[in-house]
């Protein structure tokens, strides 16, 4: 098996609370992964900690065989490693364009501008449209979805995705995760945190389950039962 | 009175664009990192003291001195950024401005050992040349020059901001650190390059304040306070709204001088900062109210 990002053992207090108690994953190269749980189950945590937003207490981070755990966020993001944060974090002040341009900063994605622009905008044909407004004119999808491009630009191998779903329109979430899956087909790998089993199961590869910070359960998603999930999601195991 | 005021008009709007690049490199500081810097005066004023060194001990060429000054200040602003600035902006923004406090006492202190507590100035003859002169209104060659300078750097700030990837990058540290960190911009030397900027807009400033005034090692504080002004006028990190605060300020000085009395000249341009600070706290042409 070929892991792309490995955790283990990772501890991350919020001050005097625990957000993550030995978290443990391996994320296989070139699979959708998905992260269910609870608001407060420590998913955003745990994918803040991979990109080097918190340092944790303990454990480890490697990427690609490579530490991460110690390094500058800015210097995770240059290994290949893109994430579209919960609410998606525009620029708000800047166009739809440069917002893109912004996610080709780094010098490898710079060179490959042009060629990822014109994706992008064959993808998520709205952003052509509205490429010169300025970005706080863009409803929440639109957003979400310039948010998962501005990712693209960056040219990456990982795209680690907080709640890419929250908010929107069934029909959006759809063409989201269409988008999703047409990209994990041309070799990207996705680590995405979903508060709903339902459509985490249909879409991921593989499922892991957290709850007040630790994982209690994981496997292919094939494998695991929407009824499993939920007695694990809610708790009900814990007290059986 | 009345015949002196196109004068006074004149002179206040040039006077304004130097008001303007004084306040510049303040705006910039506090638009991308959110500091005041408290520095601003001391730092353009060692700028002015370098510029009259060198110009003094080499050609007396000002341009060669000024443009030497700014490779020394570029080396400064690194260090003072990256060794201290850069290591406590993470912890909010009182422990920064008291750094910055410290190094305006340092500075204004060290060039008073160096350069003793005499007044100096660069010598130039812009300060004694007129660019028109006619019955009612002369222009001084000097504050023409200031404000030509003023507008230009201005304007130069605004393409690389708005037009440049680096600029981009500049705006994306200073509206949102973790997102931008997340896109690969090490917001920490975006910051050292946004005091590199500062300094060499400071640099120009200083030559052309030494130039145009007489200045000392203390002086740096005067001009803390017109930067202050300026930035207050026109909207903290708004470029434009630099110029425009410039402009006011120049104005209101000099004008409120001549219709008032010379000796009021500081009072009212302070007076009509106080009547826009109630009228329009965040300044004329910021882009939103901040909290």
């Amino acid at each position: 098996m070929n892991n792309i990002i490995e955790i283990s053992g990772l501890n991350v207090m919020h001050g005097d609370l625990r957000a993550l108690a030995d978290v443990s994953m391996n994320i296989e190269s070139g699979k959708i992964v998905s992260i269910i749980g609870a608001n407060g189950a420590g998913k955003s945590t745990l994918l803040n900690t991979i990109m080097g937003v918190h340092a944790p207490a303990a454990g480890a981070i490697r990427f690609e065989g490579r530490d991460i755990t110690k390094m500058r966020t800015s210097k995770i993001a240059s290994l290949g490693l893109a994430m579209t944060p919960e609410g998606s974090r525009v620029f708000a002040d800047m166009s739809v364009m440069e917002n893109l341009l912004m996610g080709a900063y780094l010098p490898g994605a710079k060179k490959a501008k042009a060629g990822q622009l014109e994706k992008v905008y064959d993808m998520f044909p709205v952003l052509k449209e509205k490429s010169a407004q300025l970005a706080s004119f863009l409803s929440g999808g639109q957003r979400q979805m310039l948010s998962i491009a501005r990712a693209i630009m960056m040219n990456p191998k990982v795209i680690i995705c907080d709640e890419i779903s929250l908010g929107l329109a069934p029909v959006i979430i759809h063409d989201i995760y269409a988008k999703v899956k047409e990209l994990n087909a041309e070799g990207i790998t996705f680590l995405l945190v979903e508060q709903e089993i339902k459509r985490s199961l249909r879409h991921a590869d593989y499922s892991y389950v957290m709850v007040k910070g630790r994982v209690v359960m994981e496997g292919k998603s094939s494998g695991l039962s929407r009824e499993a999930v939920s007695d694990a999601y809610f708790g009900i195991n814990q007290f059986a | 009175m009345l015949e002196t005021l196109p004068q006074a008009i004149v002179t206040g709007v040039l006077l304004g664009g130097l008001y303007a690049i004084i306040g510049i490199g303040m705006s910039l500081i506090f638009g991308i990192m959110k500091l005041t810097n408290i520095a601003h005066g001391d730092i353009m004023i060692l700028g002015t003291f370098l510029t009259m060194h060198i110009t003094q001990s080499l050609t007396g060429n000002p341009i060669i001195g000024l443009l030497l000054t700014i490779a020394i200040m570029l080396a400064f602003a690194f260090a003072i950024q990256n060794f201290l600035i850069n290591k406590v902006i993470t912890k909010g923004a009182e422990p920064a401005l008291l750094v910055t406090f410290g190094l305006s006492i340092i500075i204004s202190n060290a060039l008073f050992l160096v350069f003793g507590a005499n007044t100096h100035t660069i010598p130039s003859t812009l300060v004694t040349t007129n660019l028109i002169r006619t019955a009612h209104v002369s222009v001084s060659m000097m504050y023409a020059v200031s404000f030509i300078v003023a507008v230009a750097v201005i304007v130069a700030l605004s393409l690389v901001m708005n037009r440049t990837s680096f600029g981009r990058a500049i705006r994306a540290a200073s509206s949102d650190t973790v997102m931008s960190e997340l896109l690969g911009i090490n917001t920490k030397h975006m910051y050292i390059f946004a005091m590199m900027l500062t300094v060499v807009t400071a640099s120009i400033a200083g030559m052309l304040v030494g130039m145009t005034f007489p200045f000392y090692p203390t002086t740096g504080t005067q001009y803390l306070i017109i930067a202050f002004g300026v930035v207050v006028i026109g909207g903290m990190g708004s470029l434009l709204g630099t110029l425009v605060g410039g402009i006011i300020l120049g104005l209101a000085q000099l004008v409120g001088a001549n219709l008032i009395g010379a000796t009021y000249q500081q009072l009212i341009g302070f007076i009509v900062l106080l009547v826009i600070l109630a009228v329009r706290p965040q300044g004329l042409l910021s882009k939103a109210a901040r909290k």
